[in-house]
């Protein structure tokens, strides 16, 4: 009698083999896609001949573009300041409103599952939607102008601060809040005494983040008209002032790099 | 104990002048943008009551809408899928550890970063202006764009690869040719494609956003109906776009979670 000891009934067929249906998975996968783009780019047109039909007309725009006209500067500054105050007002209302949405928003803070789950969903739901379709809405709602665009951006940081900061609570030390909470505190000094400590730094540096953000959105939102450089830009294009624009969209580089240099800058002391 | 006070101090002193500084830069944002509480509540109650006049949603443009998305969805694909292919001999320049030489890799950085400050939309109206409205102007401007970021992160890809491989078979005689197929892009690959998909997440929303400057996609239902508030059309097109990015999102999601 041959007694079968549990390691030897060895199967060959359980050695692991390269695989073979990967292999398959990937060709299939990518000939779909390569199908796909064919079929896109019939659709949209885009071959050879129309690209280069059109790049004579884009050279001339370049062109025409340059060098940029520094003389129209000083009309420029009122916008470009507008672009950062709207930024500016965006941010902070938006990131103060984010204070207790993502406190409703963190399973550690807030025990009320439904309240979560429904915050939680109405974050995504906001950030489906991109920003300056937000402003296109706004403005067709208010009005041309600043305000509109301001609107856009609370709602829109709003629902980043929110969810990072969310985020963050969610992985935060829960043993202080358990300390406060036994020696006898009320819902709104564990916040203040055992959450906000831990959280502001982040909390801090997700605002700044978006402030970046936000100034880089600020210069595109007068596209749509909702007030800024972007719209300075637009009626420039529109009245075929080539080197004014030029002039705008360097501007708006310089402008753009200065303020995230600074706003890194400030995270990096912050964490 | 005494300098220790005295760093404390410091400290102090720089907060509280930060944070009065801020209160003065917030004041003047404000009145710069012109806008006061019973503005603000105004301004929010009325959009408030657009959202209303949303629903219900026009269910008779539904299939206009759907064609419209669809054209979104593949300026974004087609898009990305340029912007893949032309960020691929960029990031090997720019990236500082496989061949170019030092100025000749920070030219290609610089050059990477100058087309990254463009945003899309940007470009869109540029290349409107040039090549009359329609999808190809969205296209190519999600294609520019879309050059910049991902060379950005495909040079990081590659200057994080491990040279080890390399340098084996380079001492087992291998050209440079079969040194990049067999020891270069089985690293890089899978992180290529992963980039390119979550771009493609990217590039959909922003795809959405360009017919408002006439360059295609849904954009253009929605900057129609905008013009003239028909919002019950706009109240579809958003719920459209809504879920359409969101099953983008997903599988997206799924399919980086399947590479990586």
């Amino acid at each position: 009698m041959i007694v079968v000891s549990s390691n030897s009934n060895f199967d060959v067929s359980k050695i692991p083999r390269p695989n073979k249906s990967l292999k398959r998975n990937w060709t299939i996968g990518l000939l779909i896609a390569f199908a796909f783009l064919v079929y896109s780019a019939r659709n949209t047109g885009f071959n050879f001949n129309t690209v280069a039909d059109g790049l004579p007309d884009f050279f001339r725009l370049i062109r025409q573009m340059y060098p940029p006209k520094w003389a129209t500067f000083p009309s420029l500054i009122e916008p470009f300041i507008e672009t950062i105050q709207i930024a500016i007002v965006g941010t902070f209302i938006g990131a103060v409103i984010a204070i207790p949405v993502s406190l409703l928003a963190a399973n550690t803070v807030n025990k009320n599952n439904k309240l979560y789950l429904v915050s939680k969903f109405i974050m995504n739901l906001i950030r489906t939607v991109p920003r300056i379709l937000y402003a296109a809405v706004f403005v067709a709602a208010v009005g041309i102008g600043p305000f509109p665009g301001v609107i856009a951006l609370i709602f829109f940081s709003l629902a980043i601060v929110a969810k990072l900061t969310s985020e963050s609570l969610e992985a935060i030390d829960t043993g202080p809040i358990e300390a406060i909470e036994t020696s006898g505190a009320n819902k709104l000094e564990v916040i203040l005494y055992s959450v906000v400590p831990q959280i502001a730094p982040s909390y801090i540096s997700y605002s700044l983040y978006v402030f970046e953000v936000n100034i880089r959105t600020s210069t595109v939102l007068g596209l749509v008209g909702a007030g800024g450089i972007g719209q300075t830009l637009m009626t420039s294009l529109n009245l075929f002032m080539y080197q004014r624009a030029a002039t705008i969209i360097v501007a708006t580089f310089a402008l753009v790099i200065i303020i995230d240099l600074v706003s890194t800058k400030l995270r990096e002391r912050l964490i | 104990m005494r300098p220790e006070s005295n760093v404390r101090k410091r400290d102090k002193f720089i907060r509280w002048s930060a944070f009065i500084l801020s209160v003065i830069v917030l004041i003047w944002a404000t009145l710069g943008v012109n806008i006061n509480f019973g503005e603000l509540i105004a301004g929010i109650s009325s959009i408030v009551n657009i959202f209303g006049l949303m629903f219900p949603p026009d269910m008779s443009y539904l299939s206009n809408t759907l064609v419209r998305m669809m054209e979104s969805v593949t300026i974004a694909l087609l898009g990305t899928a340029i912007g893949s292919v032309l960020a691929v001999p960029v990031a090997f320049i720019a990236a500082q550890n496989l061949f170019a030489s030092s100025f000749v890799s920070w030219l290609g950085r610089q050059i990477l970063n100058a087309i990254r400050t463009f945003p899309s939309l940007i470009l869109a109206v540029f290349f409107v202006a040039s090549f009359g409205p329609g999808q190809l102007a969205g296209l190519l401007a999600v294609g520019i764009h879309s050059t910049g970021m991902l060379g950005k992160l495909y040079t990081d890809v590659i200057e994080d690869i491990d040279t080890g491989p390399i340098s084996a078979m380079e001492a087992s005689g291998a050209n440079k040719l079969e040194v990049l197929w067999y020891a270069v892009f089985p690293q890089i690959l899978p992180e290529f494609i992963a980039t390119s998909i979550y771009r493609f997440e990217i590039n959909m929303r922003a795809s959405t956003v360009l017919g408002l400057v006439g360059a295609g996609g849904i954009g253009v239902i929605l900057s129609q109906a905008l013009n003239y508030r028909r919002w019950p059309v706009v109240g579809i097109a958003l719920i459209v776009i809504v879920i359409g990015v969101t099953i983008v999102d997903y599988s997206s999601a799924y399919l980086r979670k399947k590479i990586v």
